[in-house]
């Protein structure tokens, strides 16, 4: 039993441990506090379900050799342009989430390449150019926010008519499309069947992709570029692929999310949007050379369970909300962690 | 003074004090002993060459002669070394350092930036006090810039070399900064002995020629030198004594007079080699049938440039590319398969192959088994099967299934992977706990058998093996060359086998094309003498071998 207990704690390694004595350590004060754990529960699930997505964006990107995608935002403002194109064209309801990622797609395709392009210009450097890549497109998108050519009153300021809103409601286009898809109620539980199965969808098809030839090949590339090399496949190529289609995870993460949030928040708001995907991920197991479906759904459920047990119950044991602390202190120090851990590459 | 050729023969020692003696040195590591009770002795003023094959055990020597770390932190070794005559224990560089023996190294260590003078002088520079240094600290006294010029100046007369000492060091040609370094060292007023670990290598011949004065020169002025050196003609030319290294033993003191090349030669290589009657092929190899032909080929990889290589494979051969490290037969492979950047022209069955192009070499049916086993050879994490299945899936769009338009998204077919693999693990008889065994935890034989797994997998024309059998144990080593005639014989395939090892080129191989300079110097049978192979392989040329 002992022996078990040790290998468990080893394979999921310490910090998961304590991450899931933690959470476990909330439910049972919840519990204790007589806070309803069902309603808990069940926002915890959509939050999984409304992050998933730019969580698993890490995958690639961390398989092809690159390392985190800290460029994320890169992804996240095709998926906005995505997203307004089609409330623009006033689709509505599942219509318009379908056409928004549709929409999406082509621009994520294109600013991953740019953006993959940058990257292979400044290797071992990746992680540091992305999060600066990051903040400087969405900077630069607040002028495009402005001068856009959007004219559907919906989007644009009320007084002058030029101009996107701050925030924009998805009311009366995709908003809650994917929460209300095939949601159950089971024992007082809410379980948001459509948005975990688009989740589970997206998570099969990345993990199919790296069965494939070229999918083993990105990971051959990441893990070892002279061997790859010797197998006749160029590794610039891989990463490439590997960026694009992180960037393209993103676009479509944005969505989802953007659809469950309700909202879709503009200007410096995908600022630090890679930040939460990229601890979720490493809580999760991940490493900044190995990274897993596995470790993208551990991580996800454990951090968004985290972050949406800790609020209520905090402010229930002690006056005062120390959620938004507890969540910067985890996140920001989980990627501290992950990045300081003698990881080093055996290949450079 | 005259150094006595009598007084050191075979392994009597004399009464007279030696500036540098190193007694019944044995070393191993990790069991496997790499010296065996070497005898060494220099005296002032003489010239003292040690020569021997890479592995013979020079560097390890050395390495304990300067107190190296690698030395310590593998068990230390056993033997005594005396200076002038007085035991000596000597754990630390800074203690030769102490005692007077001086070091000139293969790579330079000057700083680009700095001037003759300054890095002669580094971190020994003189200094006057003044006002604050004495109130201070001795940190803070002036440089006294004439009189450290005026020592670098003599440092540099006493080598002949008529450099300006006030130069950056950055522009000097390679030769000259070989001087610095060498002033460097008989700056230091205390030393007693110098070694030169194949000074030689990096210079041109007239440097070559201007260097080896100024060696006969400290000699006269009295200084002990031991002299590393691949090049024979300048050991001869040179060398008071020479002491002849081979797998760690000294199999030969000579003294200058009347030595041979080709004495030396044959002392560095002679091991009797057994061959072994290899199976008989239908139809012997010849230069009728080209299967592969190099024309003026280069490849810039570092530390073994290839300058221009015109080779001809004959179909259906084992032919061995032999020579020393750093001379560039292990470039030829890299270069071919493009895995370092290659120019001049490459024909397989009389086609040009594209060169930098890893992809059409295999295409073309080419496959490498690298020299660097762990870095390009293997996925260290991945399992037996995908490293065996990999590149055939990469290169020749095989162990897919599916049907989409494009090859890329077929997806991986682990059936026909586990067939393919379970197969050649029988075949090849790689010791492993199943198919899935990641490749990081087989020993070093089982890993190369991987290699040569998914090499044959490839299902080549020719076959690349550049040191195949390197740091895998003795059973292993016979098993991989097996494998390879088998290949040969069996499946026809074409081998071009690199190796440092000149026994085992001349255990399997058919021809052996030796490399020098990042040039061939000529192909060798394996029955050819001893004496020809080691002349080769240290740049000389014998009259009746025809370069192909």
């Amino acid at each position: 039993m002992k022996e078990r207990l040790r290998n468990l704690i080893a394979q999921l390694g310490v910090p998961r441990v304590i991450i899931i004595g933690f959470v476990l350590a909330l439910f049972v004060i919840a519990y204790s506090t007589k806070l309803p754990i069902g309603p808990l529960f069940s926002a915890s699930l959509v939050r999984v379900g409304m992050n998933g997505v730019l969580v698993l964006a890490m995958v690639p990107t961390i398989s092809a050799g690159v390392g985190l995608n800290f460029g994320l935002p890169v992804g996240v403002l095709c998926g906005l342009v995505g997203a307004l194109i089609s409330m623009q064209m006033d689709f509505k309801g599942f219509m318009g989430f379908i056409m928004a990622i549709l929409f999406s797609l082509p621009l994520a395709v294109l600013a991953g390449w740019g953006y993959a392009a940058l990257l292979n210009k400044v290797k071992g450097q990746e992680m540091m150019v992305g999060t600066y890549l990051g903040f400087s497109s969405v900077a630069g998108m607040c002028i495009f926010w402005l001068l856009a050519p959007f004219d559907n009153p919906e989007l644009v300021w009320a007084i002058g008519g030029q101009g996107l809103r701050y925030t924009l409601t998805l009311d009366n286009h995709f908003g809650k499309v994917l929460n209300r898809l095939f949601q159950v109620s089971f024992g007082g539980l809410e379980i948001p069947l459509g948005l975990l199965g688009f989740f589970g969808l997206m998570c099969l098809l990345v993990h199919l992709f790296f069965s494939t030839k070229m999918g083993l090949a990105v990971k051959a590339a990441g893990a070892n570029p002279r061997f790859a090399q010797a197998s006749g496949i160029d590794p610039d190529r891989t990463r490439t692929v590997g960026v694009v289609l992180s960037t393209v995870l993103g676009a479509i993460g944005i969505v989802v999310y953007a659809q469950s949030y309700g909202f879709i928040q503009l200007y410096m708001a995908p600022l630090m949007m890679a930040f939460p995907a990229v601890a979720a991920i490493l809580i999760g197991g991940a490493n900044l050379q190995r990274a897993t479906i596995g470790h993208v759904i551990l991580g996800t459920f454990l951090f968004q369970t985290l972050l949406t047990t800790a609020l209520p119950v905090t402010s229930r044991v002690i006056q005062g909300d120390i959620s938004e602390v507890a969540r910067l202190i985890i996140s920001n120090g989980m990627i501290l962690y992950a990045l300081t851990r003698g990881d080093g590459r055996e290949t450079a | 003074m005259q150094p006595g050729n009598c007084l050191y023969v075979g392994g009597i020692r004399d009464t007279v004090a030696h500036v540098l003696e190193m007694r019944g040195i044995n070393k191993s590591f990790f069991g496997t002993t790499v010296l065996k009770d070497v005898d060494l002795a220099v005296d002032a003023g003489e010239i003292h060459a040690l020569v021997g094959e890479n592995g013979a055990g020079k560097s390890t020597l050395m390495n304990i002669l300067f107190g190296m770390p690698v030395i310590h932190n593998t068990g230390g070794y056993e033997g005594q070394i005396l200076v002038d005559g007085e035991q000596v224990e000597i754990p630390s560089p800074g203690v030769a350092m102490q005692l007077g023996i001086g070091m000139v190294h293969q790579e330079f260590m000057l700083m680009p930036g700095f001037t003759v003078t300054e890095n002669i002088k580094l971190n020994r520079e003189i200094s006057r006090p003044n006002l604050l240094s004495r109130i201070i600290s001795d940190k803070l006294e002036l440089l006294d810039v004439s009189q450290m010029g005026k020592d670098s100046r003599q440092a540099l007369d006493k080598l002949g070399v008529d450099i300006d000492h006030w130069l950056p060091v950055a522009g000097l040609p390679v030769g000259y900064m070989q001087f610095v370094e060498i002033a460097r060292e008989i700056d230091k007023s205390q030393v007693k002995a110098l070694v030169f670990d194949e000074p030689t290598a990096v210079l041109t011949e007239s440097e070559a020629e201007l260097f080896l004065g100024a060696v006969q020169r400290l000699s006269e002025a009295g200084l002990a030198i031991l002299f590393i050196s691949h090049r024979l003609a300048e050991v001869v030319a040179v060398a008071h004594r020479i002491t002849v290294l081979r797998d760690g033993e000294v199999v030969g003191r000579l003294s200058q007079n009347g030595v041979k090349v080709e004495r030396i030669a044959e002392m560095m290589v002679g091991r009797q080699i057994k061959r072994p009657a290899l199976p008989p092929r239908t139809s012997e190899p010849s230069d009728d049938d080209i299967i592969l032909e190099t024309k003026n080929l280069e490849v810039q990889m570092p530390g073994e440039r290839l300058k221009g290589l015109n080779l001809a494979v004959r179909r259906g051969e084992i032919l061995g590319l032999g020579g020393l490290a750093g001379h560039g037969k292990v470039a030829v492979a890299n270069g071919i398969m493009g895995l370092y950047p290659a120019s001049g022209s490459v024909r397989i069955e009389g086609r040009e192959l594209p060169l930098n192009d890893p992809a059409a070499a295999l295409q073309s049916r080419l496959a490498f088994v690298s020299e660097d086993r762990r870095g390009t050879g293997l996925l260290l994490d991945e399992s037996i099967e995908d490293n065996i299945a990999f590149t055939s899936m990469q290169s020749q769009n095989r162990f897919l299934k599916g049907s989409v338009p494009w090859q890329g998204l077929r997806v991986r077919d682990g059936e026909a992977i586990r067939k393919q693999a379970l197969k050649t693990i029988e075949e090849l008889d790689i010791r492993c706990t199943g198919p899935e065994q990641p490749v990081r935890r087989l020993s070093g034989g089982n890993q190369q058998k991987v290699c040569l797994a998914r090499a044959l997998t490839l299902s080549p024309r020719i076959l690349f093996a550049s040191e195949p059998t390197r740091g895998i144990d003795v059973g292993a080593k016979s098993l991989v060359l097996d494998l390879l005639v088998k290949f040969n014989r069996e499946l026809g395939m074409t081998v071009v086998l690199t190796s440092s090892e000149l026994a085992e080129l001349r255990m399997i191989c058919d021809r052996i094309a030796i490399i020098y300079q990042g040039r061939l110097v000529g192909i060798l049978t394996p029955d050819d003498s001893d004496v020809e192979f080691g002349l080769m392989m240290a740049g000389g040329r014998v009259s009746e071998v025809g370069v192909g």
